[in-house]
């Protein structure tokens, strides 16, 4: 080895140009990282205003405030808010048990699951395992309309047709007495509304279930249907949970098409045809700016928003071990 | 290479004492006049799209031997193979003209159920593709969803036995088929395709993505096999089709069945100057 060769290899590798290139590399990672650091600072500051609002709820005086010094009073208790049955705050003797918007919030996603798990499944399996081509390219941009559609058109369409010309036609004739504004609709357009989520996420696992294992089961005389649910169903159903999760936590946080089709009558019923509020439509209707700002009725706002936050993080969460889990068993 | 060659003239042997009280003169042919034909193929073309894969194939895979089709890379053999058990229905656009005879009957006819002709004719992959099971399970699916599921213990053993597998698992059944080796996944592949007791096994290159050992144990364990069942082997490697085959087929290039005869002539004395050539490594 010459020296002249060593110092020329030397002067390319930690030379200007080298350089250059790694300063420019140091910028591009940072600018990256400022952008994803944007989300994680909103989910932040989002989950900050909700618990420093929500503490005046229960003890008069914002988080930052109580710590501060000032004097706390106590306006509603946890234990009253997390288990009391009547919510009721605009009444002469107003009460903030939030069980009634739970159970609203509770009855509208099973209802809605029982819509959009079984329809959003099958369609996934028949996409991924028997369209053809030309099928396929029809039906997947049909479900991302529906998947785009805005949820205040749903909720209309609630009131203005699976209420009158489906809901009531039918059930009434059945002998149940169904008002305009009732659970039924809602739990059907969230229904209708989150079989895209559970179609698309789990088609996207089925179709990566690798073909090897697909022709294994052909090839020992396995019909289609018997491919599709023995074979590619286990091997997809983290992803195929996942989809469950995330539509379930859609129907949780679900507003504007709630708010239209079932109401504002915050009550503790399993009763699918009457009119029920969930967390949503409340804070829709507080938002409206019915009450003052500061005001208990007004905090109430950010106490049921924090839970409503609560549980679809926790519904997050347990997507996230889902996926953990039924992955080790299956790769 | 002499070994080899022996080999080769034992299983002959083998086959021709076994066949002696079968009818002398069932089948016709040519090459085929002492052997009962499994499989014949007529005028078989298959077109994908617009590109004819295999043109006018005439074959007859006689039962009981393994059949080798060899050939470049392209030339058909693997799609010729998928015809048998009508996997290429499952290839959007794949298109089959011509006849392919199981026991004399075209197994295209529109009365053929596709899934009862796989569960008589099975089939192991390039790639091992075990089922995300436990190796039990893996052996017992093909005999579970036809119905097989008396004593399923005893079959799952017997393939297990029979694909060269069962010292090495006995004790871990019920562990996952995707924890073994590759070697031992293609074997399990086997094992599952044995298992139900198909007639006919159609192998697509099984051995390809294996290392010479565990290459080895499948071509003794294929030479097992051709004691009970048809067997017709898709390779890519000569020399496993000279050890391991009793009549082998030629493909080139543009989907041909350019020569198909026993091992031993096609190897040493083939009749077609491309085929010698292919065979000595001047092209393909």
């Amino acid at each position: 080895m010459s020296t002249g060769k060593k110092d020329e290899t030397e002067a390319a590798l930690t030379g200007e140009v080298a350089r250059g290139d790694r300063r420019k590399q140091y910028v591009v990672t940072r600018v990256l990282q400022g952008c994803a650091a944007v989300t994680i600072a909103t989910t932040l500051a989002i989950f900050a205003v909700l618990i420093d609002n929500a503490f005046s709820f229960f003890y008069g005086q914002r988080l930052h405030e109580a710590i501060l010094g000032a004097t706390l009073e106590s306006r509603v208790g946890v234990v009253e808010f997390l288990t009391g049955t009547r919510w009721a705050p605009y009444h002469a003797f107003p009460d903030y048990g939030v069980l009634p918007l739970l159970n609203g919030t509770l009855l509208i996603t099973v209802g809605a699951a029982f819509i959009s798990i079984p329809i959003g499944t099958a369609t996934a399996i028949y996409l991924s395992e028997y369209a053809s081509e030309r099928v396929r390219g029809v039906l997947k941009p049909t479900l991302e309309v529906l998947a785009g559609i805005p949820t205040i058109v749903y909720g209309f369409f609630a009131i203005s047709f699976i209420t009158p010309v489906f809901i009531r036609p039918v059930f009434e004739t059945l002998g149940f007495s169904v008002s305009f504004y009732n659970a039924f609709a809602g739990m059907v357009v969230v229904g209708i509304m989150t079989i895209p989520m559970v179609s698309s996420i789990s088609e996207d696992a089925m179709s990566a279930v690798p073909d090897d294992l697909r022709n294994a089961a052909y090839g020992l005389g396995a019909t289609k249907q018997e491919v599709s649910t023995q074979v590619v169903l286990p091997a997809s159903i983290s992803g195929i949970l996942a989809s469950y999760i995330l539509a379930v936590s859609r129907a949780i946080g679900e507003t504007m098409a709630v708010t239209l089709a079932a109401g504002h009558r915050s009550q503790m019923t399993l009763n699918p045809f009457v009119e029920i509020q969930t967390m949503t439509a409340y804070m829709v209707q507080m938002a409206r700016g019915e009450a003052a700002m500061g005001t208990v009725e007004y905090q109430s706002l950010f106490a049921v928003g924090l839970l409503l936050f609560v549980i679809t993080l926790s519904m997050n969460l347990l997507n996230d071990w889902v996926k953990r889990r039924y992955r080790e068993v299956y790769r | 290479m002499s070994e080899k060659t022996v080999e080769i003239d034992v299983e002959n042997e083998r086959g021709e004492t076994q066949e002696q009280d079968e009818t002398r003169d069932g089948a016709g042919g040519n090459e085929t006049t002492r052997e009962e034909v499994a499989v014949e193929t007529r005028n078989l073309n298959v077109w994908y799209g617009e590109d004819r894969a295999i043109r006018d194939i005439n074959m007859k895979v006689p039962e009981k031997k393994v059949t080798a089709l060899i050939g470049p890379s392209g030339c058909g053999k693997s799609t010729f193979l998928r015809c048998i058990n009508r996997m290429n229905d499952q290839i959007d656009g794949a298109r089959v003209e011509g006849e392919v005879l199981f026991h004399g009957k075209n197994v295209y006819d529109d009365d053929v159920d596709p899934v009862a002709l796989r569960r008589r004719i099975g089939m192991v992959f390039q790639k091992p593709n075990p089922f995300p099971k436990s190796i039990r399970d893996n052996v017992a699916y093909g005999l579970k969803i036809q119905g097989k599921t008396d004593s399923l213990d005893e079959r799952v053993e017997t393939a297990l036995r029979q694909a060269a597998l069962w010292d090495e698992v006995s004790d871990q059944l019920d562990g996952s088929g995707l924890d073994l080796s590759g070697g031992q996944q293609q074997r399990l592949c086997i094992a599952r395709a044995i298992a139900p007791d198909p007639e006919v096994i159609l192998m697509d290159e099984p051995a390809s993505a294996l290392d010479p050992v565990a290459t080895s144990k499948i071509e003794d364990l294929i030479d097992d096999l051709s004691r009970d069942y048809t067997v017709v082997i898709v390779t890519h490697n000569m020399q496993q089709a000279a050890r391991i085959s009793d009549k082998t087929a030629v493909f080139l290039t543009g989907g041909e069945l350019v020569e198909f005869g026993d091992t031993e002539k096609i190897f040493e004395n083939p009749e077609s100057q491309k085929v010698e050539d292919y065979i000595t490594g001047k092209f393909g």
